[in-house]
This record gives C-alpha cells, sequence and structure tokens, in this order.
C-alpha cells in the first residue's frame, strides 16, 4: 500500500509540473503580449497594470527564464497581484474554495447516495418498466443544459413561488440570526445550487451503477452465493454491490473537474461567490493573474481527487496493490 | 440493404429523426425563418407567441423564432467542426500513440493525462478570455480541449490491431508505416471513435450555448441558442418565451446526438 502510493506520488509531481507548463503555455497564447495587444482594446487594464504584469510574468525575458521564475514564484503560492482590487490573488482563491468544495462535497454525497440505489435497482429490474423508465431519465438528466435548469428553478422556486432564496449564501438579516437560525439560512440559499450541481452527475453515476452491477451480477461468484443458498438480499448487498461498486469510484474521481468546471455556470447564476465565479468575474474583467492562479488550482484540485479516488480504490481493493 | 427499422431500436431511430430535422432546419434556415433574424422592430417589444409571431418577439422586436432557426445552424457548425478538430487531433495522437508506443507513446500518454487534469471549462474560458469570443476561436478551443477521449480510444484499438495477420501480411509487401497507419489501423479503430464523436457533438453544442450564455461565446447580434437565452435570462419574468424555446432546442438536439450516439455504441461494440 505505501509502495503504491509513493508511486503514484511521483507520478503526481509529473503531473503538476505538466500542468505549471500548459497554464504558462496559456498565457502566451494571446496574440503578440498579453500586455500590448490584448490591453490596448482593454480600458479595463491600466497603464499601471500593464506594466505590473509585464514585471509579474517577466515578459522581456527568454521564454525558459520566465516559466522558471515563475515557477518559483508558484511554488510559494505567489500568483501575484488582481488587477481588479490590488489584492494577493493566492489569498483571494483561498477564501473561495471552502465554499465551492463544500457544494461540491455535499453533491457528490448525494450523488452517491441517490443514484447508487437508483442504479442497483435498474440492474436488478433489468428491462422492467422501472428500469426503461430510469434509462429514459437518464438520457433526460444527460441533456438538460445546466444552466438552462438552474433558470428554470430560479424562475418558479425562487420567483414565482418565492419557496427558497435564489441569490447569495446569506440573507440580509444574516447577522441578526442565532446559530441554528444562520445555519438554516445558509443550508436553504446551497439548495438550490447543490442540486443543479448533482443532477448531471446523478444521470451518470445512476447509468455507470447499472451497467457495473449487471456485469457483477452474471459473475460465477454470485451464482455460488446463490447456490450456497443466500438470501437474495445478502447475495445483492453483500456481494454483488460491493465489487460492483468499485468502478463506480473511479467514474466519481474522473466527474471531478466536469463538477469544478461546472461551478463556473451556477455559482454565476446564483451569484455564489465561490471559486467558480470568481473566475467568471476574472474572465469578464480580464484579470490575467487570477485566471492564471484558478486555473491552476482547479487542475490541482482535480488531482487531488483523482488521487483520493485511486487511493480508496487500492484500500478496497487488495488486487490493486500487487500491479 | 436492411430497411432501417431492422438495424436500429426505436430510440435511435427517434435520435436520427431529431439529428436530421435540425440538420434540415440548419441548412434551408434562410427559407425556413419568416423574418430577417435581425430585423428590429421597436412597436413589437417582447411580445408573446401569435400568428404573426409563432414564438414571439425578443426585447428588441426581433422575430425569436427566425433567431432560432439561424441559431440552429450556429449551435450546429460550432459542434460539428469542433469535434472534427478533436477527432483530427486525437486520431492523429492515438494512432501514434499506439503505433510507435515507446517513449512517443508515453509521452503523449502523459500529456493526455495533464490535459484530462484541468477542469475543461476553466480551460476554455481562461483561453477564451485571452483571445476574442469568435466563432472560429471557440471552435477551435472547444475542438482543442476534447479530443483527449478520441486519442485513448484509438491508441488502445491500434494496440490490438498492429500484431494482427493482415498488418503483418502488408507490412511483408511492403507498405509503410503511413500507408498501414491511415489505410488499415484507423480505418479498423473507427468503430468507437464513431459513438465518442457523436456523444461529442452533443457535448460541444452544450459547451457552446453555456459560453454564450455567459456572454463570452457566440456575441450578438449573430444568433446562437445560448446567448438567446442569456437575453432571456436579463427579461426573466416577462418573457418566458425567450427562456422556454432555446432551452427546449438545445435539449432536443442534445438529446438527440446522445440517444444516436448509444444507439451506434449498441450496433457497433457487442
Amino acid at each position: 500500500m505505501g509502495k503504491y502510493i509513493l508511486k503514484r506520488i511521483v507520478g503526481l509531481v509529473v503531473l503538476l509540473l505538466g500542468i505549471t507548463i500548459i497554464t504558462f503555455a496559456v498565457i502566451h497564447i494571446a496574440p503578440g503580449k498579453p500586455t500590448d495587444l490584448e490591453a490596448q482594446f482593454n480600458p479595463k487594464v491600466s497603464m499601471e497594470a500593464r506594466e505590473r504584469i509585464a514585471h509579474l510574468y517577466g515578459l522581456d525575458k527568454p521564454l525558459h527564464v520566465q516559466y522558471i521564475e515563475w515557477l518559483k514564484r508558484f511554488a510559494r503560492f505567489d500568483f501575484g497581484i488582481s488587477f481588479m482590487d490590488s489584492r494577493p490573488v493566492a489569498q483571494k482563491i483561498l477564501e473561495r474554495i471552502p465554499i465551492t468544495l463544500t457544494i461540491e462535497l455535499v453533491s457528490i454525497i448525494l450523488i452517491l447516495l441517490i443514484g447508487i440505489p437508483i442504479g442497483v435497482a435498474s440492474a436488478v429490474k433489468e428491462g422492467s418498466f422501472y428500469d426503461r423508465f430510469m434509462t429514459v431519465f437518464v438520457f433526460i438528466g444527460f441533456a438538460v443544459p445546466t444552466f438552462w435548469l438552474s433558470l428554470i428553478l430560479m424562475d418558479f422556486i425562487g420567483v414565482r413561488w418565492g419557496i427558497l432564496p435564489i441569490s447569495g449564501i446569506k440573507s440580509l438579516e444574516f447577522e441578526k440570526f442565532g446559530n441554528f437560525e444562520k445555519i438554516i439560512d445558509v443550508s436553504r440559499h446551497l439548495i438550490l445550487p447543490v442540486f443543479v450541481s448533482a443532477f448531471g452527475g446523478l444521470a451518470g453515476i445512476s447509468r455507470y451503477m447499472r451497467s457495473s452491477m449487471l456485469h457483477v451480477l452474471k459473475q460465477d461468484y454470485i451464482r455460488t452465493a446463490r447456490a450456497k443458498g443466500l438470501s437474495e438480499k445478502e447475495v445483492l448487498y453483500k456481494h454483488a454491490l460491493k465489487n460492483a461498486f468499485l468502478p463506480v469510484v473511479t467514474i466519481l474521481g474522473l466527474s471531478v473537474p466536469g463538477l469544478i468546471g461546472g461551478s463556473v455556470i451556477f455559482e454565476s447564476i446564483f451569484s455564489i461567490p465561490g471559486m467558480g465565479r470568481l473566475f467568471y468575474e476574472s474572465v469578464m474583467a480580464r484579470d490575467y493573474p487570477v485566471i492564471m492562479g484558478v486555473l491552476v488550482i482547479g487542475a490541482i484540485l482535480t488531482l487531488l481527487g483523482n488521487l483520493l479516488a485511486d487511493i480508496s480504490y487500492a484500500a478496497v481493493d487488495p488486487r490493486i496493490k500487487l500491479e | 440493404m436492411l430497411p432501417l427499422h431492422t438495424v436500429m431500436n426505436k430510440l435511435t431511430l427517434f435520435g436520427l429523426g431529431i439529428v436530421g430535422f435540425f440538420i434540415i432546419i440548419a441548412i434551408f434556415a434562410p427559407m425556413i425563418a419568416s423574418y430577417n433574424p435581425g430585423q428590429i422592430d421597436i412597436e413589437n417589444i417582447l411580445t408573446p407567441p401569435s400568428s404573426s409571431h409563432i414564438f414571439g418577439t425578443d426585447s428588441l422586436g426581433r422575430d425569436l423564432f427566425s433567431r432560432m432557426v439561424y441559431g440552429t445552424r450556429i449551435s450546429l457548425m460550432v459542434g460539428f467542426i469542433a469535434v472534427g478538430i478533436a477527432a483530427i487531433i486525437g486520431i492523429a495522437l492515438g494512432a501514434i500513440a499506439g503505433y510507435y508506443g515507446k517513449w512517443i507513446g508515453a509521452v503523449i500518454m502523459r500529456f493526455i493525462d495533464i490535459m484530462l487534469c484541468f477542469p475543461t471549462f476553466f480551460l476554455i474560458l481562461a483561453v477564451i478570455a485571452l483571445l476574442e469570443p469568435s466563432i472560429i476561436n471557440i471552435m477551435i478551443v472547444i475542438g482543442a480541449t476534447s479530443w483527449m477521449g478520441i486519442a485513448r480510444l484509438i491508441r488502445a484499438e491500434i494496440i490490438s490491431l498492429k500484431e494482427r495477420d493482415f498488418i503483418y501480411a502488408e507490412r511483408a509487401i511492403g507498405a509503410g508505416d503511413l500507408r498501414i497507419i491511415t489505410r488499415h489501423l484507423i480505418p479498423n479503430a473507427m468503430a468507437p471513435v464513431l459513438v465518442s464523436i457523436t456523444f461529442g457533438i452533443a457535448g460541444a453544442i452544450l459547451v457552446e450555448s453555456s459560453l454564450s450564455f455567459l456572454g463570452i461565446g457566440v456575441q450578438p447580434p449573430t444568433p446562437s441558442w445560448g446567448n438567446i437565452l442569456s437575453e432571456g435570462k436579463a427579461v426573466m419574468g416577462a418573457g418566458w418565451w425567450m427562456m422556454l424555446f432555446p432551452g427546449i432546442a438545445i435539449f432536443i438536439t442534445v438529446l438527440g446526438y446522445n440517444l444516436l450516439g448509444e444507439g451506434i455504441r449498441e450496433k457497433l461494440l457487442r
């Protein structure tokens, strides 16, 4: 196990270097330098800011020197100063991460709690009315655009019926609330964003769970379990479910970048002050240091998500260690 | 040739029907649209659907139906070309990685792993922010960030194909690497890629509409389903038709490509 984790971490360093190289390449994608061509047409970037970015990226130096200096600062989590409010980029991003992570974690838990039973039931009753109904639901879930779903929910649940708040994460009178009311208030604000964020993933995971379960149910050891007289419940939940769940863990790890990327959409629609909205605002304002910072940190979060999925996979499945 | 319904099940046919329907709309847009999509009519701002404007009008009095019809062109074009770009990059890199293996293959695979770490939507937004949100840039950026799945599929297929007898035979009669890869390996490895491309079109249409909705995609006055929805958000409550119709169009189109992709997968890969 220890050797496996060590091997993974070495691979991680290689990936991390790759991420920084691509991010660095992105900075240089702009025609000419981000300081001249783009900025000329962009009144939001002042002369002073232009000089600052030229200095930050050392744009007058050769490329490899630029990269190494950028990497050194990156290792110290120094992403420079935001154009918009002159605050350190790292600080701006760090204070936004908890909100985004909370929403993503709650979404993932919801996806697992709801998606897995749906998938298992579909597999067990393969071909039944319920299975076909769920298949249709899954295809609908895949096809509904997140932003459209958000708008409809906002319009009906928020504006027309006034059931839930639709903007931000706390009410105006938040400070006057007691502790319990504060928790209720934040939860009420998070219901719609979490629902929207979980919706697409729910369709995916239940589908994977279904096909994984179908595969497992055809295996010999399931026949053996039935043959030795175990109840159907024990066969399904003790023997089949554990094995069918494994590939889903990997899929869950792979869906992390999608979840983080999706945060841009629902956070900007619901005005959630998380990483996605920070990114959107920075893109609109061409705030390059923040854009680059979020890009790198988003990739690192994905990397950590995948690592976590792989390690938990190895922890559950002893065969992994041998490879 | 067999009649279609014996080859495909009902859902696949339904998907194919949707895909065909929107392609026809896109091709014949000028004949189908009843108004000029850019024609502003200040006397008819935000009128609900009626016999003269079957989908109503937008906040500048433009005919929503005509804008949707022309938007179909934009959305499908972005979807097709973006996925075409992804397919070209993915097939080329995947074939090289699969055929040559060794260090070239290892480098390409590491590159794919690195690309997969980025939340794609973040990467797309960052590049669009640095460039300009023109339709061409959007197609290139979506294509350049969504080829990794195709590359992996092609590589896996080619690794198993290249040891087959017909490839040895080809080599024995003196065929070069390029000929073997382009004439024999890639055509035989295309089945899973076709499935991936079909799903990819759905994905690209979703990404384009999300970008346009956020205001960083197709720029008005050029109509796209995403930017019509964005204008619809601005008049939420005063013009439900501006949110309903483009949303349904995106939803049905994506559904169509997904159903078609699933159908092709069942036919080809089982």
